[in-house]
């Protein structure tokens, strides 16, 4: 069992015929995830990686029953193509691309909501469901079926995070990453309420950082009572305030958005919280034995 | 991206906030033509750095006449000022800014933010003006009014009205600040600032208001629509490391460590610090040379670490994802051999060929430490810098 995708879920790829979207599609596919449509305004009618290719999301749709679409386009881009996929009437939105303006997502988080679709990311790596569907850039092979559902800010560090538990002899339900940025589609709080009603999940891991409320909202969340143990990692605890450190998302405002507060909260709710990186993965197959 | 306030006061008086007349100096003697040319009773001479609290620190003074304005323009320029902003080293003033000095009955504060949890703009206002914000919503909530803009609105009278009315200002004063409410919202608008903030707004003497402070944030990831904006850039506000690397395309900040860190990934970066830390030793920087690193990414990132004397040791943390291990050592191996290393090196792979990978480490000939895991690599960095961590 999964959140959100799994093995019958048929992707639209908007920017399939760019460099990095032709480099991810083709490792989706060779995952086993149905690309089944591609967007490149203009070059409607050809074909790329044997997925036809549209000028319009609405038509992809409409045409291939596609019902979650990956962005792949520039930043300068992305909202639109975001808006657009909403628009067109999939259920979830997947965005890659980073770098896009604040005000552009404020914008773009209205109209999905205004259209009840579902975003994750931007500047994210993606969601993948492992053995069933990967949708982004993710490296297919770290991850293994299981139970253990991820969540995390971050990338790399969400890779660290999945190699360690997979090494640990466990597998992941599903993995999110929702992301680096201020604004962003699905967050920790939804997840969890998603993973919650899975059965297909035992255990969630959030993995946060420096920035914003949303590891403190996460541990309102647990604390009001959650059935399912949680672990949480939030990197930062050495960053220095008022600089951002790469996300556009992660700087610590005045006393706000600190690791140590959220660590704290998080502890406080009854999540354990792994302070070492190095030993995530096995604290977390320690709890489930 | 920030901006001095001189820069923020001519953007705002752009799109019709007033702001007291003034000029920009680099000498007491250029400071004095600006106030000559200002013929006021009183004026204001201001250091120019990117940091709040520069009064308690010494960088504004007010000034009675020309030569106050000389002898306030010597002690400001050239200044090591420090606020609770700048850390304990200050920042060095190179400019003042010289205003007419304002006759002030009470001082407000106002602001357009973006409130991140509600995924929209915001304007605030307080009668607490003059003060840090921070510590008014703590100690004196009820005196901090808010109010939400819907995506795509504009910001309605009737929000200005409830803010303005809650900070006791009369009906003539409450359509003033109505307009510049208005008129700070479309400049955010227009230049993709996500803080707009005016600390403090004066009432006048005379029952006008005018914004005494300016401090603007504008999003980075907006810079490229916004060319008037990234030519506001100050590049002494930045710390030259930084400067480079930001040419390099890397993203890179300096901190006060003997430990240098290369990762790739901005998480996995600052967890990398953490790591670096909870071992005993201090990270000498945050370094995140992109999810797919490569040879030459690894090259420049060697380089800027470098430049940084107080680095003792390095680690390199890569996770290799899509990029395969084999691919990034080979990475290291070569931009190690140029730049002919004279500090240890600690190097983690994990991921795609690692075993590939670490092989092409242990025979390049070079005294790499290579690490397994995360702890072992702090550990090992640690025990390289013995006990001078």
């Amino acid at each position: 069992m999964s959140i959100l995708v799994n093995k019958d879920t048929r992707v639209v790829v908007q920017g399939l015929t760019g460099k990095e979207g032709m480099f991810h599609a083709e490792q989706m596919i060779a995952y086993g995830t149905n690309v089944v449509a591609g967007v490149t305004p203009g070059k409607g009618g050809q074909s790329a990686l044997g997925v036809p290719v549209f000028n319009t999301v609405a038509e992809a749709v409409d045409k291939t029953g596609a019902n979650v679409s990956l962005v792949f386009v520039p930043a300068a881009f992305a909202a639109d193509s975001a808006c657009e996929a909403a628009d067109a009437g999939v259920d979830l939105v997947v965005v890659i691309s980073e770098h896009i303006p604040v005000m552009d997502m404020i914008r773009a988080k209205a109209f999905l909501n205004a259209r009840g679709v579902k975003m994750v990311g931007p500047n994210c790596p993606g969601i993948i469901t492992p053995g069933e569907c990967k949708i982004g850039i993710q490296p297919g092979y770290i991850h293994k079926p299981g139970t253990v559902g991820l969540v995390s800010r971050s990338g790399t560090l969400t890779y660290e995070v999945v190699h360690q538990i997979t090494s640990a002899g466990l597998g992941q339900s599903t993995c999110i990453g929702i992301g680096g940025d201020p604004i962003i589609g699905l967050n920790f709080v939804q997840l969890l309420e998603l993973f919650r009603d899975d059965p297909g999940t035992e255990a969630v891991c959030l993995i946060g950082e420096i920035g914003g409320d949303a590891e403190e909202q996460a541990a309102a969340v647990v604390a009001a009572g959650y059935p399912k143990p949680v672990f949480g990692f939030v990197a930062g605890l050495t960053a220095p305030p008022g600089k951002r450190m790469g996300h556009a998302g992660a700087i610590i405002s005045g006393s706000k958005g600190r690791a140590q507060d959220k660590l704290a909260a998080m502890e406080a709710a009854g999540i354990t919280v792994v302070r070492a990186l190095g030993e995530f993965g096995a604290t977390v197959a320690q709890a489930l034995k | 991206m920030n901006v001095h306030e001189y820069q923020a006061k001519e953007l705002m008086a752009q799109f019709g906030v007033p702001v007291p007349r003034g000029g920009l100096a680099q000498t007491p003697e250029e400071a004095v033509d600006v106030a000559r040319e200002l013929s006021s009773d009183v004026f204001v001479v201001k250091a120019q750095i990117h940091a709040g609290g520069r009064g308690k620190g010494g960088g504004v003074k007010v000034c009675r006449n020309l030569d106050e304005v000389k002898a306030a323009a010597a002690d400001i320029l050239g200044m090591h000022l420090v606020t609770h902003q700048t850390g304990p080293e200050g920042k060095l003033v190179h400019k003042v800014w010289v205003e007419e000095g304002t006759d002030i009955a009470r001082e407000l504060y106002v602001a357009v933010v973006l409130d991140r949890g509600a995924e929209r703009m915001a304007v605030m206002a307080s009668p607490s003006g003059g003060m840090d914000i921070e510590k008014v919503a703590e100690e004196t909530p009820e005196l901090i009014f808010f109010s939400r803009m819907e995506p795509g609105q504009p910001l309605w009278d009737f929000q200005c009205r409830q803010l303005l009315f809650g900070s006791s200002l009369d009906a003539g004063q409450v359509r003033q600040g109505t307009k510049m409410l208005q008129a700070l919202v479309t400049m955010a608008m227009a230049k993709d600032a996500t803080l707009v903030e005016i600390n403090p707004l004066a009432v006048t003497g005379e029952g006008n208001l005018i914004a005494l402070d300016g401090k603007i944030n504008f999003d980075d990831s907006a810079l490229r629509r916004n060319p008037d904006i990234s030519e506001l850039k100050d590049p002494t506000e930045t710390d030259p490391l930084e400067l480079e690397a930001t040419e390099l395309g890397l993203n890179y900040i300096r901190l006060d460590g003997n430990v240098g860190t290369m990762v790739n990934g901005a998480g996995l970066a600052m967890a990398t610090m953490d790591v670096v830390n909870m071992a005993g030793a201090r990270a000498a920087n945050f370094l995140d040379v992109g999810g797919g690193a490569n040879e030459e990414m690894i090259g420049k990132g060697f380089e800027i670490i470098l430049n940084d004397p107080n680095v003792q040791a390095i680690l390199i943390n890569i996770f290799g994802g899509i990029l395969r291990c084999d691919v990034l050592a080979g990475g290291v191996v070569a931009a190690a051999k140029k730049i002919d290393l004279k500090v240890p090196l600690v190097v983690r792979l994990e991921g795609t060929n690692v075993a590939e990978g670490r092989k092409i480490l242990e025979e390049s000939g070079l005294a790499f430490e290579v690490a397994a895991s995360m702890s072992e690599a702090a550990a090992k960095v640690a025990s390289v810098l013995g006990g001078q961590a």
